[in-house]
């Protein structure tokens, strides 16, 4: 590859990159499905990459695929027979394409931005819940069905099946990709943070394995972000962009070098992304003008005191524990109530911790890893090295993150030096 | 204790995998495999062909009888097997989630009857 077909190929990925969801939202509105956006713009880079190498990289590359990508459609529409895979347009579209691109759409804020709808199809109530990230990932950041799969630890023919049944459910079904109504905007949108929420999670042996998933769960970031811009007034969305900020900023910090899981309280703070920890504060101050706390808007409050370390130079427990008591209050689930007892375990002592815990005791708690190594934990703390010791073996047991296994594995040793 | 996962799927999207399809997934279960290698659990795993190169044989009734394709006619065919070393269900059940067949089939999850040692008539 000559230096100048490098040039174009790194500006046509750059463009991909930024503006896919961009295009292939602007194709729907203009009434494509999905699918069928999907391969006018697939065409339309592929023309790109042609084309861009020989005339020069157009003034407004966006502009420029989308109008060939229309053209493509419209091709495809009068005679699909008529055209190979590889495709051809004859010059009038070209000349078509580079004054669309030179004319209206030259300022990029005549570009409209029709992601939002895009992002509210794929988390429609219609569509299985279990694709709608994989959805979103895929029309609005571009991702390959493969790509996603990988992150999902999931064999790619099994991913590309359940899209590939999404959007003709979009198409056959008519999910119109328009806002939703004021009415319905609350529970949809709580199914698209939902929607993120999943895409940031995709972190299992994330570390150990420096594969795409890094990189998907990194857009969960972007999306959160993204839907913030698009819809600045809704106080969860900023919570939940405001949670992923505050997580990224210490992902650096979470592993160390030997492999192991090392626990938040523990991080070495100078690891920490003070940029995105800003950021998130930004977000979550915003957020709390609504007066209007919810899940995303407490889970991120409880990460920005964690933060708070930074400046504090150590953890309010006190500050945490009330936080989980809050979020328990709106959002009971065992994960929540074992945070609150071992937050409160170290607000107040690990007696009062192991009393909050022992409420749950039960047929949830059995197999809930989280249950026991806070129990572990609050028992070492006591100094209840004989109850200590089987409940880090039974935290270890339920354990399938390495790096963590490697870090109860240190405690358990510890404990069995303390006990002598 | 030993537990064996049996991982049930539909095959029918592995119809017209390609080579890079099938790369894939090797990679995603590998992912998987050295997990349980890591945390010290992994004993075996195998991965079946598909179930229509499937024949039975039985001699139940009195004469052998062999027969082309599954033992059971079902949506979700047997696909392939985890053995694992876990101290109780709930560790097993913590592996079987993490399991990529868990996302799209079912995991029966089944713990060892057999003595410890191995069977003792067996040599």
């Amino acid at each position: 590859m000559d230096r100048r077909s490098g040039e174009v190929r790194a500006k046509a990925d750059k463009v991909a990159r930024a503006s896919y969801g961009r295009l292939i939202a602007i194709l729907v509105s203009n009434g494509a499905d999905i699918a069928s956006a999907e391969d006018a713009l697939a065409d339309a880079f592929a023309r790109a990459l042609e084309t861009w190498p020989r005339d020069g990289i157009p003034t407004n590359p966006e502009g420029w695929l989308v109008t060939v990508a229309r053209n493509r459609r419209k091709d495809a529409a009068k005679s699909a027979a008529a055209r190979t895979a590889s495709g051809s347009l004859d010059d009038e579209d070209f000349i078509l394409a580079e004054r669309a691109a030179q004319t209206d759409m030259q300022e990029p804020d005549h570009f409209p931005d029709r992601r939002l709808n895009l992002i509210f199809a794929c988390a429609h109530p219609a569509i299985d819940a279990q694709v709608h990230t994989p959805l979103m990932l895929q029309t609005v950041l571009g991702f390959r069905a493969s790509e996603i799969a990988s992150a999902y630890l999931m064999p790619g023919p099994v991913l590309a099946q359940r899209l590939v049944r999404a959007k003709r459910k979009i198409k056959q079904a008519g999910i119109a990709f328009s806002l939703p109504e004021p009415d319905d905007l609350k529970q949809r949108l709580a199914a698209v943070l939902e929607a993120i929420y999943g895409a940031y999670s995709l972190d299992w042996q994330n570390n150990q394995n420096c594969d795409p998933t890094q990189d998907i769960s990194s857009e969960a970031l972007y999306l959160s972000t993204l839907v913030c811009e698009l819809l600045p007034d809704e106080p969860e969305a900023l919570g939940l962009a405001a949670l992923i900020a505050f997580s990224f900023a210490r992902r650096d910090a979470r592993i160390d070098q030997q492999g192991v899981y090392v626990p938040l309280e523990a991080h070495d703070v100078s690891r920490w992304n003070r940029f995105l920890i800003r950021r998130g504060q930004t977000m979550l101050a915003k957020a709390a003008t609504f007066k209007a706390p919810a899940r995303f808007q407490l889970e991120a409050a409880i990460q920005s005191a964690h933060c708070d370390r930074l400046h504090l130079g150590k953890v309010d427990w006190q500050v945490i524990a009330q936080l989980y008591a809050g979020l328990m209050a709106i959002a009971p689930t065992a994960g929540s109530a074992v945070g609150y007892a071992a937050a409160l375990g170290r607000a107040v002592g690990p007696q009062t911790g192991l009393a909050a815990l022992a409420v749950l005791e039960g047929e949830e708690t059995k197999g809930f890893q989280p249950y026991w190594a806070t129990r572990a934990y609050l028992l070492r703390q006591a100094g209840d090295f004989p109850h200590a010791r089987p409940a880090y073996e039974k935290a270890l047991s339920l354990t399938t993150h390495i790096p963590s296994r490697k870090w109860l594995e240190n405690a358990l040793e510890n404990i069995l030096h303390e006990n002598h | 204790m030993r537990y064996t996962f049996f991982l049930y799927s539909d095959e029918t999207a592995f119809a017209d995998a390609s080579q890079e399809d099938i790369a894939q997934t090797l990679k995603v279960y590998g992912t998987y495999i050295r997990a349980l290698k890591d945390a010290g659990v992994f004993v075996d795993t195998d991965w079946l062909q598909p179930s229509m190169t499937a024949t039975t044989l039985s001699l139940k009734d009195g004469a052998k009888k062999i027969q082309d394709g599954p033992f059971a006619d079902s949506k979700e065919q047997l696909g392939g097997s985890f053995v694992i070393d876990v101290p109780d269900l709930d560790a097993a059940l913590a592996w079987a989630e993490k399991c990529p067949a868990a996302q799209y089939g079912t995991i029966e999850v089944r713990a060892s009857a057999m003595p410890e040692g191995g069977n003792p008539y067996a040599g």
